[in-house]
């Protein structure tokens, strides 16, 4: 997926009825400052299909109970429900097996997971972490956290101009002491696609295990663990149209049974007593309290919708949108684009000269359009590109070409308001 | 939704974020101060160049969107001249009118041409953008160390 070729044809087999999917998602015929609503806020979260609102609903209104405890008929209705979602899970990510993929609150909180059980546990001081400089926060932080407790090192894989990662430094970082790499595999930011498998390949060759923020990736293009090779991956079900408050980690059977218990409580457990404590096997030992169970049920319905679209048909229509958009944006005087990869996503982030992104914020806001304004959460990518913030576009495939049209008359309108 | 843009981005205000007043560093004795908003990352320093109670001079740096930085022009040519305890006043009253809580006619008049970022109070996630400089500002007059921040 290049910003800069021509667009990939659309299969005719898949062809995307973005009218019929618009219908699925009621907030996107909504109306906001009196516009219809143009929603180009999709990297920070996704809207909901009406399947992934009526599975919540149903999940609270006809089978809420806790889960794995009661022998009664909700408790079993609703254990089933949420069970079964491990494996549609599994299935999405084309893991080798269900009992490694954790229900964790996000993405973040996946990284915080293996930062806090695999990291704390097994870094020791001078080893080292290598980051990629286009990490979100919540692939840097945890890490600069588990390195202040252990002693290890947080290093800084640097990015070329076009904003993708510089391998032959990267190479030269990995060494013996190279113990965690950590990689995005969708540039939240810059809209970048990552070579993951490559570069996991070299950090296996190095000895080192390779974390993945999938935040971006899951809902926009397919995720094969097993091709990409990884050690982690993390996603968050609100950036794939599913309710916020839930995500996956997944994570290698080996790995996971030698990591030590990362929060302790109920479901987690084996047996308890206070001359000491055994802890349940996978998935439960990483599964602490009562979780949420109808977000996750929530999220088997979202993985479920975005399987009944296709991922053939959504790369191709955000493909298409993206280079429409890149085209569109790009040919408006004063703009930079920030993020001009080969491989990338559909994220457009730019400036633009004489507007700062908030005011340009609040002026598309006027016109119904929301986009995002500041540093994405990634300030060491503001700084390698030397700018602020960035206002960025990302789209989905409920996205239209005449969208991109108002956002490009915003932004004319924008350098009206400031000439 | 009766927001209109034109209320939001005057004509004066624009004026100010092309042209900022009192757009530089002061040299010592005077002091001065870190302002941050970490939520969308603006930065300023304010310096204040006081004698006796009088604020004899005020400058500005920074990045921000126009909001922040007429905000912060404005405010340079609002308090110069003015006491300390006029200026720190005048901060109170400025941060009424931009969260839409200032009574009266009466103190709207007292507040001059910073009435012009009164628009700011219909939109609740841009009032920090214009309370940045002056929070800064009474950092500074306080001779506060630490920077000040939005959150």
């Amino acid at each position: 997926m290049s910003a800069t070729t021509a667009p990939l044809p659309r299969s005719p087999a898949a062809p995307l009825d973005v009218a019929s999917i618009r219908r699925d998602f009621p907030i996107l015929g909504s109306r906001v400052n009196g516009r219809p609503l143009v929603y180009l806020d999709n990297a920070a979260t996704a809207q909901r299909p009406l399947v992934v609102i009526d599975a919540v609903r149903r999940s609270m209104a006809e089978e809420n109970a806790n889960i794995h405890r009661g022998v009664h008929y909700l408790s079993e209705r609703a254990t089933l429900e949420y069970d079964a979602v491990r494996e549609e899970a599994r299935a999405f990510l084309n893991a080798p097996a269900s009992h490694e993929v954790i229900f964790v609150r996000g993405t973040t909180e996946g990284i915080n997971l293996v930062a806090q059980s695999y990291g704390r546990s097994t870094l020791k001081p001078g080893d080292e972490i290598l980051l990629t400089t286009m990490e979100h926060h919540s692939n840097i932080v945890p890490w600069q956290i588990v390195a202040g407790q252990t002693g290890a090192v947080v290093r800084a894989i640097p990015i070329t101009d076009a904003g993708e990662v510089d391998l032959d430094a990267y190479r030269k970082l990995l060494g013996p002491r190279t113990r965690i790499v950590g990689v995005v595999h969708i540039s939240n930011a810059l809209g970048t696609i990552n070579p993951v498998a490559e570069m996991t390949r070299l950090a296996h060759d190095a000895g080192a295990v390779v974390v993945v923020d999938g935040a971006q990736a899951a809902p926009h293009m397919p995720v094969d663990v097993q091709a990409l090779g990884c050690d982690f991956y993390a996603c968050s079900g609100h950036k794939m149209f599913g309710p916020t408050g839930v995500g996956l980690l997944w994570g290698r059977t080996a790995l996971l049974e030698s990591m030590p218990p990362w929060q302790g409580g109920g479901d987690m457990i084996h047996t308890v007593s206070f001359a000491g404590t055994t802890f349940a096997p996978l998935p439960a030992k990483f599964e602490a309290g009562t979780p949420a169970i109808a977000e996750v049920i929530g999220l088997g319905a979202a993985i479920r919708y975005i399987r009944s679209v296709g991922f053939e048909a959504i790369g191709a229509w955000e493909h298409e949108l993206l280079v429409r958009a890149t085209e569109a944006v790009r040919a408006v005087p004063g703009i930079r684009l920030v993020g001009t990869a080969r491989e990338k996503a559909g994220v457009l982030s730019f400036t633009l000269e004489g507007v700062h992104p908030h005011d340009l914020g609040t002026i598309l806001d006027a016109d119904g359009v929301a986009i995002r304004a500041g540093h994405h959460c990634a300030q060491p990518v503001m700084d390698r590109f030397g700018v602020h913030a960035t206002a960025r576009a990302s789209f989905a495939f409920y996205n239209t070409f005449d969208e991109i049209d108002v956002l490009v008359r915003g932004l004319h309108r924008a350098r009206e308001v400031f000439a | 939704m009766s927001r209109d843009l034109d209320d939001l981005y005057q004509s004066v205000i624009l004026d100010h974020n092309k042209t900022p007043r009192n757009f530089h560093e002061l040299p010592p004795p005077a002091s001065h101060a870190d302002g941050h908003n970490p939520l969308c990352g603006d930065r300023l320093t304010v310096w204040v160049d006081l004698e006796g109670d009088t604020v004899k001079d005020v400058a500005f740096l920074g990045n921000g969107c126009a909001i922040s930085k007429a905000s912060a022009s404005m405010m340079t040519a609002a308090v110069k001249g003015k006491s300390r305890a006029e200026a720190m006043a005048l901060a109170d009253e400025f941060q009424k009118l931009v969260t839409g809580k200032l009574e009266g006619a009466a103190e709207r008049k007292a507040l001059g041409k910073l009435q012009a970022l009164a628009g700011v109070s219909e939109y609740p996630v841009r009032v920090k953008c214009a309370s940045l400089a002056w929070h800064t500002l009474k950092a500074a007059i306080a001779g506060a160390a630490e920077p000040v921040s939005t959150e």
